[in-house]
């Protein structure tokens, strides 16, 4: 069954558009839920929700710090699943954590408390294939959507599997490296994408150093489209606010539409 | 029991696996197969061999300890791995590690630090074999150890600055982690102790084991046999896996000497961090707590999954021991036996001064992972 991740993201793709799939830190902020919302509204085809974890390995400064400065606010997975319960954010959602937080609530748990929270999707990035059966297991049982990594160091024999394994879209890391913005695209975003795209049917976003318009629109000429997380949170930590946060989203959308 | 080879995908009964983002998954998995490949190599193995012979010094004598065994009750042999090259047991998995990442290409190395005992062993190997070399250390373990970041900048390498989180060794892991993902074409992680993925905690113990192998052959010539019990520090876990192996099918009580304040197996709750499942001192939400240790080597809020497994067995039992009782242990081995340890290994010393009365007539063998030079600023402040 396709859950309503890939539901939209194919759909926007069928009408000839590119994917865009915003990040932000749950809890970040008193007005992070408005900033979801409003992120919505400007044109996001899907929102990852990351929920803070102490020991983010995948992640740069930006969102290191977005982490840190919304776990000393007091943010709790169980607090940002319930304010997303009560919310109508109007597109499907993913969350992105790291094992951990998942494995800490009971993987059954973890994913009925997403799906009963509206949540469509997780991403969980220090699971790769080969601890995954837990995991996909709960999620499959919950009719949630399992995000899954290609890295630009996958082999190619194990593209075809990571694609199979993957619900709502495959993400292709854009570059070696952690979260963050960089002044330019990496020649190995488009290699991977153009890998991945090769042997799957399934959305192809790649996210991990696309941080502007521009580099997402560079990108989006192989792959599906783009997450873009560093960026985004970098303004929630500026102060932006849900219309400053949504100002950056909609030019990313407009670049992305033209 | 015996302390076996993990799963094909590196599990010890329920703990270990392989918890990293996929773009390090193709280094763990190349690393095994070389790991596997180098450790059956006979020229390997000499070559390895010779270095810890005439490089790092080994084999470390066994010291049978009259005064403090009189004083305790019990008789007390140490297993002087602070006599290596570098003061501690750390060199024996850096050269281990630096020739299998010379033979497989790699031309750098990065590691994390806390006491810095492993850094500097890192950038000695770095050095020797004509490595690059980036080292990860807590802000917090920079100021605590100020002349191991100073030996390992003498050495030729890089140290940098671990400033995210607690500031101390799981800090430097992370950062060594994503180091080590933009860098994995080039640089070998050397990590230093039993844990992160596998192939480590597996890997490490098995460049350890010469430890424990020793320790056997010098208590079948001191003792007869085994002794009745073999205690070592536990932070990772890496000298204690190191001499654990070499006494795990014999009758031997294991344990492990955990700082109270970052006692993983104590608290018992499994946890996912750092590329394997273990125990790991958490609060309920899943974040990992800070573990807080008078000794910048222990301050590790995890421990190595073959550990948890020895634990979880039944097979190692794992004692918690206080900063202050650390104190007074470190001053009993320097006063009694002229041997100053490290603070890590003082952790040993205190449970079984604390532990004497069950173990009255009894031998005990120590593993005195490290010396404790580094350790006599931060001791004088202490006690003056």
């Amino acid at each position: 069954m396709t859950g309503a991740i890939e539901t939209a993201l194919r759909a926007r793709r069928s009408d000839g558009g590119k994917c865009l799939v915003p990040y932000l830190t749950g809890g970040l902020g008193d007005d992070w839920l408005e900033t979801v919302m409003a992120v919505a509204d400007a044109g996001a085809d899907a929102i990852e929700i990351g929920v803070p974890f102490s020991d983010p390995v995948m992640d740069g400064p930006t969102i290191q710090a977005a982490n840190d400065r919304s776990l000393e606010a007091g943010t709790t997975p169980q607090r940002i699943l319930d304010a997303l319960r009560d919310a109508d954010i109007g597109v499907p959602m993913a969350v992105m954590t790291y094992a951990n937080v998942a494995y800490r609530m009971g993987w059954e748990r973890f994913m009925n408390e997403l799906r009963a929270s509206g949540v469509s999707g997780c991403i969980l990035p220090d699971i790769p294939l080969e601890e995954a059966d837990e995991w996909t297991q709960a999620a499959d049982d919950a009719v949630v959507e399992t995000v899954m990594f290609a890295a630009p160091t996958s082999p190619d024999e194990r593209l075809p599997r990571i694609a199979e394994r993957a619900g709502g879209f495959v993400y292709a890391v854009g570059l070696l490296g952690i979260t963050g913005v960089r002044a330019d695209l990496a020649a190995s975003a488009l290699e991977i994408a153009g890998r991945v795209k090769a042997i799957t049917e399934k959305p192809v976003l790649v996210g991990v150093g696309v941080g502007t318009p521009a580099q997402a629109v560079e990108v989006s000429a192989v792959a599906d489209g783009a997450v873009v997380g560093s960026a985004i949170v970098q303004r929630m930590l500026d102060g932006a606010g849900p219309e400053g946060v949504a100002e950056l989203v909609h030019d990313f959308r407009v670049a992305l539409d033209a | 029991m015996t302390m076996t080879d993990p799963t094909a995908t590196g599990r010890f009964g329920d703990f270990g696996g392989m918890y990293v983002p996929e773009t390090l998954i193709p280094a763990c998995i190349e690393l095994d197969k070389a790991f596997r490949e180098a450790w059956t190599d006979p020229t390997f193995r000499s070559e390895l061999d010779h270095l810890l012979t005439t490089y790092a010094g080994r084999p470390s004598p066994l010291t049978e300890c009259a005064n403090l065994s009189e004083e305790l009750g019990c008789r007390i042999l140490l297993k002087r791995e602070d006599l290596n090259h570098t003061g501690s047991h750390k060199i024996n998995n850096v050269l281990g590690q630096a020739l299998l990442a010379k033979r497989m290409g790699k031309t750098r190395l990065v590691a994390e630090t806390g006491a810095g005992q492993h850094g500097v062993a890192t950038a000695t190997a770095a050095a020797l074999f004509d490595m690059e070399c980036v080292v990860y250390m807590g802000t917090v373990d920079i100021e605590r150890q100020k002349l191991n970041v100073f030996r390992m900048k003498l050495l030729g390498s890089e140290v940098v600055a671990a400033e995210s989180g607690s500031q101390t060794l799981k800090d430097a892991v992370n950062e060594a982690m994503r180091y080590w993902v933009s860098a994995v074409q080039d640089t070998h992680y050397c990590l230093g102790s039993v844990m992160g993925p596998h192939p480590y905690p597996w890997m490490v113990r098995e460049f350890h084991r010469v430890i424990g192998d020793e320790a056997r052959e010098q208590c079948q010539a001191l003792l007869g046999g085994a002794p009745d019990v073999v205690v070592a520090c536990v932070g990772g876990g890496s000298n204690a896996a190191g001499i654990f192996a070499g006494f795990a099918d014999t009758d031997a009580v294991l344990v492990g000497a955990e700082p109270a304040g970052g006692a993983a197996v104590g608290r018992a709750v499994p946890g996912i961090v750092h590329g394997s499942k273990s125990y790991l001192m958490q609060d309920e939400w899943g974040q990992v707590l800070e573990a807080e240790s008078i000794s910048a080597g222990l301050d590790y809020p995890g421990i190595g999954p073959e550990h948890a497994h020895l634990a979880a067995s039944g097979r190692a039992r794992y004692e918690p021991v206080s900063d202050a009782e650390v104190v007074e242990a470190f001053q009993l081995l320097s006063r009694t036996e002229g041997i100053i340890p490290a603070l890590e290994s003082a952790h040993a010393i205190a449970w079984i001064a604390k532990a004497k009365d069950e173990f009255q007539g009894k031998s005990v063998l120590i593993n005195l992972s490290g010396r404790g030079d580094k350790d006599v600023n931060q001791m004088m402040d202490i006690l003056q």
